[in-house]
C-alpha cells in the first residue's frame, strides 16, 4: 500500500509495476486526474489528508479485494494537463479493481482535505464543492 | 502535558482571517465544535465573517472529520475548513 501526498509528479506506469509483483493479481485499475483549463494551486491539511486517505483505502479493503494499491496526490502549483491525483489498485478479477478504484476516488472528492484555487481571468478563485461529488459518494452506501 | 486547544484554519477561511493557526485557552463552557465555533465568531470582523451561521464548513478533531456536536477538550487539535475540492 502506498498513500503519498507530495508536490513532485509521478509515473503511472512505474507505481503500476510496484504493485503488481504478486503472481495472485490478475487485474489493476487505474485512475488519473488532470488538471483541466486553468492553473491552480492545491492546499491540504498536512497530517490529516494522508489519515483520511489511508481510512478510505481502509474501508476499499474492507468490501472488494484489494491486494495492493497506490494513491499519489499532489498539491502546490499546478498547470493546465499536469496529473493532480492517482489511484492504482491490484486485485484477483477486474470487478473488485474497478469498484474499489472508483469508490477510493468518490471518496477522496468527499473526504480527503484538499481545496483548490484556480487563476482564474478575474483573479485566483477557491473552488466550491459539487453537489454531484457527494452524489458520487452517496451512491457507494447503499 | 498540552492544556492549549490548537485551532487550525484552511483554504478560504484561512485567507479571511488571515491566519493559519493559532493556540487558545479552551474557554469555559466550550466543550463542542460548534460552541468554539459561535466563541470564535463573538470576536467579530472576520471571524463573524468567516464562521458565519448558516455558512457551510466542516471541522476536524484530531484530524479526523468532525460533526459539529462532536466533543472537544483541551489538547485537542481542531481545524475548521470550507468543502474539500481535491481529486
Amino acid at each position: 500500500m502506498k498513500i503519498s501526498i507530495q508536490k513532485e509528479d509521478f509515473d503511472l506506469g512505474a507505481e503500476v509495476k510496484a504493485i503488481s509483483a504478486n503472481p495472485k493479481i490478475g487485474a489493476v485499475a487505474t485512475f488519473s486526474g488532470l488538471v483541466r483549463d486553468v492553473a491552480m494551486t492545491l492546499e491540504h491539511y498536512p497530517g490529516m489528508t494522508e489519515r483520511a486517505i489511508a481510512k478510505i483505502v481502509d474501508e476499499a479493503k474492507s468490501r472488494w479485494q484489494v491486494m495492493d494499491c497506490a494513491v499519489i496526490h499532489r498539491y502546490g502549483a499546478l498547470q493546465p494537463n499536469d496529473r493532480i491525483v492517482m489511484v492504482a489498485v491490484a486485485s484477483g478479477h477486474r470487478g473488485d479493481a474497478f469498484a474499489a478504484c472508483e469508490f477510493i476516488m468518490d471518496y477522496l472528492k468527499t473526504r480527503a482535505p484538499f481545496w483548490k484555487k484556480e487563476q482564474t481571468r478575474d483573479g485566483a478563485q477557491w473552488v466550491e464543492a459539487k453537489a454531484t461529488d457527494d452524489k458520487a459518494a452517496e451512491r457507494w452506501k447503499s | 502535558m498540552r492544556v492549549k486547544l490548537r485551532v487550525l484554519y484552511f483554504a478560504s477561511i484561512r485567507e479571511k482571517l488571515g491566519r493559519d493557526a493559532e493556540e487558545i485557552d479552551l474557554p469555559a463552557g466550550v466543550a463542542t465544535v460548534a460552541a468554539l465555533r459561535t466563541h470564535l465568531r463573538a470576536r467579530g470582523g472576520a471571524w463573524a465573517d468567516a464562521l458565519a451561521e448558516g455558512k457551510l464548513l466542516r471541522a476536524a478533531v484530531n484530524q479526523d472529520m468532525a460533526q459539529p456536536a462532536a466533543a472537544i477538550k483541551a489538547g485537542d487539535e481542531v481545524a475548521f475548513f470550507p468543502p474539500v475540492t481535491g481529486g
